[in-house]
Parts: C-alpha cells; sequence; structure tokens
C-alpha cells in the first residue's frame, strides 16, 4: 500500500544549554490515505514535535520522512515550502493568523498562493466559514475574535485548498463542546471526501473519531488502536432494575 | 424505578398501562420496550409494601385495577423528592479489577490500562454516533452528553493511574 506519510526511526533532541532533552526516541509510523489518525499523550510526550516533523515544520535529529512519496527531511527551505503549501493543510495551536489580514483573507490565502482567482477564493472561504459558524465574521481582523473563533478561522484556512493531507495540533483546544462538534464535523467530511487526517489532540472526543489512535509517551509510541465503526449504544434501563 | 411509578402516581390515579405509556414518552428510544408483566410485578410489589392500592373500576369490565398513592406512598414520594441522588461514584469496576489482578500479578498493569482505554475510546464513538445522528429525542440526547462527559473522566483518571504507575515504577 502506498502511504501518505511515512516515517522511521524518528528523533529529535533539543539542546538547551547542555542539557539535552529527548523529544523523540525513535518513532515509526504509516498513514495511508484517507485515514483519520490521532496522536495523543500527555504534555511533553513529543506528539507537537512528532507532528511538527511530519509537517516538514522542523527536521529530524534522525530518522527520515516520506510525505506521498516524497523524502522530505532533506529538502530545502524553498521546497519545503513549495511541497506543504500543494499537499498539507496545517492547523497550529496558536492559530498563526495574519493579523494584518481580515479572517477571510486569512482563510482566501493559500487558494491566492496556488494560483486561484481572487472571487473563487472568496467564494470558497465565504462557504467554508459559514460551515463553520463564522460566516458573519469575515471582515473582523483575528485580533478582534475570541479563541474560539480564530481557532476556527485557522481550520478554514488549513482546509481552503483541499489539501490530501490535514494536520492540526490541539484543533479543539479552545473551542466549547458545540464548536468542537462543528469542527469535528467539518473535519469528518473532509475525510469522507478522502482527505488524510492527522491530528494530535487530548480531547478524547477528537480521538475517539479518529479510525486509529496512537498513543505517545516519552517520545516513543505505546500503544496503536484500531477503533472499530461505532456500535449499537446499550439501553441503559434493564430489565432487572424493575424491582 | 419504584420512586418513578410513585411519581407518575403523584397527581392521579391511573392504569398500569398508562405508566407503562408515560414512561415510554418520556425516555424515548432510552427504553427498552416494556412488557406489562414488568409493570404489574412493580406495581404488586408497591402495594404489597402499602405504598400504592389498586381498584378495581366500576362499570369497567376490562377487570383492569387503577393505582393510586396511599399516604404511606405520598410520605415515600415526598422524602424521595427531597433527597439528592449520591453524588460520589467510589466504587469502579475497572479499577477493583485492576487492583486484584495486579496485586496477583496475572497481567501487566500497562496492558490493562491500554485495553480499558480503548474500550472506552470506542464508547465514546459509539456515544457519539448517537449525537451526530440527530434522531434522538432531547431526554435520550441529554443522557448521552452525560455519558460522554462521565466517559471522559474515566479516560482522563486512566491517565492518572498510568501516571501514578510510572511514579512507582521510577521510585523503585
Amino acid at each position: 500500500m502506498r502511504h501518505v506519510l511515512e516515517a522511521r526511526g524518528l528523533a529529535k533532541t533539543y539542546d538547551t544549554g547542555g542539557a539535552k532533552v529527548f523529544a523523540l526516541r525513535g518513532v515509526d509510523l504509516s498513514i495511508g490515505p484517507g485515514e483519520f489518525v490521532a496522536i495523543t499523550g500527555p504534555s511533553g510526550c513529543g506528539k507537537s514535535t512528532l507532528l511538527n516533523l511530519l509537517a516538514g515544520l522542523d527536521r529530524p535529529t534522525s530518522g527520515q520522512v516520506w510525505l506521498d512519496g516524497e523524502r522530505i527531511d532533506e529538502l530545502s527551505e524553498t521546497e519545503l515550502a513549495r511541497l506543504r503549501r500543494r499537499k498539507v493543510g496545517f492547523v497550529f495551536q496558536f492559530f498563526n493568523l495574519l493579523p494584518t489580514l481580515s479572517a477571510a483573507e486569512n482563510v482566501e490565502l493559500p487558494l491566492l498562493l496556488v494560483g486561484r482567482g481572487r472571487k473563487e477564493a472568496r467564494r470558497s472561504a465565504s462557504a467554508l466559514m459559514g460551515d463553520l459558524g463564522i460566516g458573519d465574521k469575515q471582515d473582523t481582523a483575528p485580533t478582534q475574535l475570541s479563541g474560539g473563533e480564530q481557532q476556527r478561522v485557522a481550520l478554514a484556512r488549513a482546509l481552503a485548498n483541499s489539501p490530501d493531507i490535514v494536520m492540526g495540533d490541539e484543533p479543539t483546544g479552545n473551542l466549547d463542546s458545540a464548536a468542537a462538534r462543528e469542527v469535528l464535523a467539518l473535519l469528518r467530511a473532509a475525510r469522507d471526501r478522502g482527505q488524510t487526517l492527522l491530528l494530535v489532540t487530548h480531547d478524547a472526543r477528537v480521538a475517539a473519531a479518529a479510525d486509529r489512535v496512537i498513543n505517545l509517551r516519552d517520545g516513543l509510541v505505546t500503544d496503536e488502536t484500531e477503533l472499530q465503526a461505532a456500535r449499537p449504544v446499550a439501553l441503559p434501563f434493564e430489565h432487572d432494575e424493575f424491582g | 424505578m419504584r420512586p418513578l411509578f410513585l411519581a407518575l402516581l403523584a397527581d392521579d390515579s391511573r392504569y398500569g398501562y398508562e405508566l407503562k405509556q408515560s414512561l415510554e414518552q418520556e425516555f424515548d428510544e432510552m427504553l427498552p420496550a416494556l412488557n406489562a408483566g414488568q409493570i404489574y410485578s412493580t406495581l404488586a410489589r408497591l402495594e404489597r409494601d402499602g405504598l400504592v392500592v389498586g381498584r378495581s373500576v366500576e362499570g369497567d369490565n376490562r377487570r383492569k385495577r387503577m393505582y393510586e398513592l396511599t399516604e404511606a406512598g405520598q410520605a415515600e414520594l415526598t422524602s424521595w423528592l427531597e433527597t439528592p441522588v449520591p453524588g460520589a461514584r467510589l466504587k469502579d469496576e475497572f479499577f477493583m479489577k485492576f487492583v486484584v489482578v495486579v496485586s496477583a500479578g496475572l497481567a501487566a498493569p500497562m496492558r490493562l490500562i491500554e485495553r480499558q482505554r480503548r474500550e472506552y475510546l470506542q464508547s465514546l464513538r459509539d456515544l457519539d454516533a448517537v449525537l451526530a445522528d440527530g434522531a434522538k429525542g432531547p431526554t435520550a440526547e441529554l443522557m448521552v452528553e452525560g455519558a460522554v462527559l462521565h466517559l471522559k473522566a474515566d479516560l482522563e483518571w486512566l491517565d492518572l493511574l498510568e501516571q501514578r504507575l510510572a511514579v512507582r515504577k521510577e521510585s523503585t
């Protein structure tokens, strides 16, 4: 099977003034097209580091990463940027929205960067923002938005190009449960269209929506679970409760 | 179940099948189809304990009985109304299994936690599918939302258990 993402022996060590921090200590990972994978684990387990390496936002100390069959850990910054623009939508934990652009302009940006027309970009951005319940915030500056709204703008931006793979670092981290459900529904819809999803999360509900959950502890994969299609929910009242 | 019956009889006397209908209506599809036998055996026990009394209705030749609260039943209902249901759920089936299995050395503690975590995640997925389906009534939806919150707490608690285990391992 061809993998959309593959990692072999991925390790990352940070040198913090003499003391070495082993953020990732040898991770192997393969993600197939159309899979929805969640990475979970306590803070400091290396999950954000892993995501950044897989997205080509950071370079491993050792090990290899293939994105859509192409080795990316050796690419130049320019090549990486071009590859990401074409294939990856990324939702940053702290949004990384451009403060000088309106919310809608932030969402349109990736579309314009790959050469789409202005009108088409505006239309797509508007539709996506509507789906995410922020249709009325299009002309608002990011700094005027709440955390939850900024998060949804960041998600709309990541989805705008219909990238092959959508990666997110805690994409529901700042949302109340109603907004989190909207975001999850949109992510599921992306998966149903065949996009691959890779999310780092400590929201159990997001993890439970994934097809596969990878548990990370101290920079190593300790457990991997394939979740099954939802089972019928057992009714809470049993007959023997009548007494 | 018994206090629910008392509550349904609070303002008026009713036939057994009316109680069945009310319960089914209130709990949407979260209640399995009740059979008449369960309703009548519950009513019979309430009657035996002097909390309700059943009377044949004159002119009604179906031989059905109409039930109403006795004074004792009213008192029991009042005390049930005024007493909140217990808050703390100390008893946890998984934890009891965990303690015994680990102390007897029957399984690796981490494997037990991982297996349980999978089950909780799968259950969470099952419940979320019920909500996403959107076809449930408001009562059923609230029940499921409640179960989701409990599951999230159960998952957090597994994380805590795992952390404690790691600390214990380091200190030995």
